[in-house]
């Protein structure tokens, strides 16, 4: 998967759970939490959707390199490419 | 013959509109199916029946605003049914060996509603369309704002809400200024007549942090803990022994509720706040607990609460998850008659066994009403939550 799409999937996911926001206006340095206002359980919701999709384990200990959409998009693109 | 009519949603609501029927006339309806989806200062509710019957008539259309109390349909219940003056006609089984009317689908599941969020129902109503024409993309099939926007192509586009005060990146739609209405309302009321009291308690988290990780190590990210779901699972069980903070307070006074109806109070991104209560949370483990709160926050998200959900909690938590203050102290849910309130976990300085060691804790907070107990009690009460927590793993 080329980062474009991995960064499609991961947005589609992130409004999956979150469907109220816009995905327009979400930016790639946006902080998850403190600019997009995910709570933990939304938060944790992305990860096991993001799970199914790429089945990938993300232990708790990797939940920082998620932080936000450009993070998440070279930490996904890492775990598939090992 | 009995009367369906606009449920009160709330001691707030006068008024809801009503969005779609899911049912017509000539339907078997059982205790507690989803018959209609209402449209409240709370966004969207799933509006159950609390009596079996079959409609005889409906008496609202979609999109009309009917005050509380206002009547809705027409029930024919099992005693209009009973067959006192004629045998039933030839050929027709009599009433009672009729099949039980179909289970409704789970929301989301084919066959009953189109669910849809808050915000895409609103624009949806802008436009014109409707919700059945709409591919839904999000959870369960539910039809998100994009989707209205996409079944809408050659549509003008509708002009957009402002965007408010620059907080969160939320949608327009959901009409926060009745939401903060509803809301005030409320509150107001409860500090009127509610004389709450007010205790803080820390407590030390490592046992359950512990607990938690080694837990959550082995388990698939769908399966994972969160801390909030063990603080809900040890709030509803030190309530077994302090039960008077578990009840509704009604004209005539406080009535203790055998079952905990745990209230959540989730905070909604572009502002505002919903309390669904979890029904029979004294018979869940924590596992289940997690299953439910996934679930409410889910479905509030998306705007697919039920009305018993709203209406029925006899306790409320609200926990500022990972992000925010020490500690917060609430405001009572009428006609509840507590809140526990958890801060954020974090790691503090602690005196462990007389040496100063950092370790994560949390400040719970207990706001009480005064009519009903006292803080002696209400001590009882944080205390007993704080013992269970110590002992995570007997759950």
């Amino acid at each position: 998967m080329t980062p474009q799409e991995i960064r499609a999937a991961f947005i589609a996911d992130l409004i999956g759970i979150a469907p109220d926001l816009d995905p327009a206006a979400i930016g790639d340095d946006d902080h998850l939490q403190d600019d997009l206002g995910l709570d933990s359980m939304d938060f944790l919701n992305l990860v096991s959707a993001l799970h199914k999709r790429f089945n990938l384990p993300v232990p708790e200990s990797d939940y920082p390199r998620l932080a936000t959409p450009s993070k998440a998009v070279a930490y996904l693109a890492a775990m598939l490419a090992a | 013959m009995s009367l369906f009519t606009m449920p009160s949603l709330g001691a707030d609501m006068e008024a809801g509109k009503l969005i779609e029927w899911l049912v017509k006339p000539g339907d078997h309806v059982a205790k507690g199916d989803i018959v209609a989806v209402v449209e409240t200062q709370k966004g969207a509710i799933e509006i159950e029946i609390f009596e079996a019957g079959q409609i005889s008539a409906l008496l609202a259309e979609p999109g009309q605003t009917l005050p509380v109390g206002a009547p809705l349909a027409q029930i024919g219940t099992a005693e209009d049914a009973a067959p006192a003056v004629a045998p039933p006609p030839r050929g027709q089984p009599p009433q009672a060996a009729k099949p039980p009317a179909p289970p409704v689908a789970p929301a989301g599941g084919s066959g009953g509603p189109r669910p849809a969020s808050p915000a895409a129902r609103a624009r949806a109503a802008e436009l014109g369309l409707a919700l059945e024409t709409v591919a839904g993309s999000g959870p369960g099939g539910a039809v998100l704002l994009a989707d209205v926007g996409a079944g809408a192509q050659g549509h003008p586009a509708p002009p957009m809400a402002p965007a408010g005060d620059g907080g969160p990146k939320g949608r327009p739609g959901l009409d926060l200024t009745g939401m903060r209405h509803a809301i005030a309302a409320a509150m107001s009321r409860s500090k009127r007549k509610i004389p709450h009291y007010y205790l803080s308690h820390e407590i030390a988290l490592q046992a359950a942090q512990g607990w938690l990780a080694a837990t959550n190590a082995a388990r698939p990210p769908d399966r994972r803990l969160l801390m909030g779901a063990l603080l809900v699972r040890a709030t509803v069980r030190a309530l077994a022994r302090v039960p008077e903070m578990n009840g509704r307070f009604d004209e005539g006074g406080f009535v203790p509720s055998a079952t905990v109806n745990c209230g959540l109070a989730i905070a909604l991104r572009g502002g505002g706040l919903i309390a669904p209560a979890i029904p029979d949370a004294q018979d869940l483990d924590s596992d289940a607990i997690m299953h439910r709160m996934r679930d409410l926050v889910a479905r509030t998200r998306a705007g697919r609460l039920r009305n018993s959900e709203i209406t029925q909690g006899t306790i409320t938590v609200s926990s500022l998850g990972e992000t925010g203050v020490d500690a917060l102290f609430g405001v009572i849910y009428p006609p509840q008659v507590a809140l526990v309130g958890f801060g954020a976990p974090r790691v503090r300085p602690l005196i462990l066994d007389g040496t100063l060691t950092p370790g994560l804790a949390v400040t719970a907070t207990l706001a009480a009403d005064h009519r009903v107990s006292d803080g002696r009690r209400g001590a009882m009460f944080l205390a007993e939550i704080d013992r269970l927590l110590q002992e995570p793993d007997n759950t």
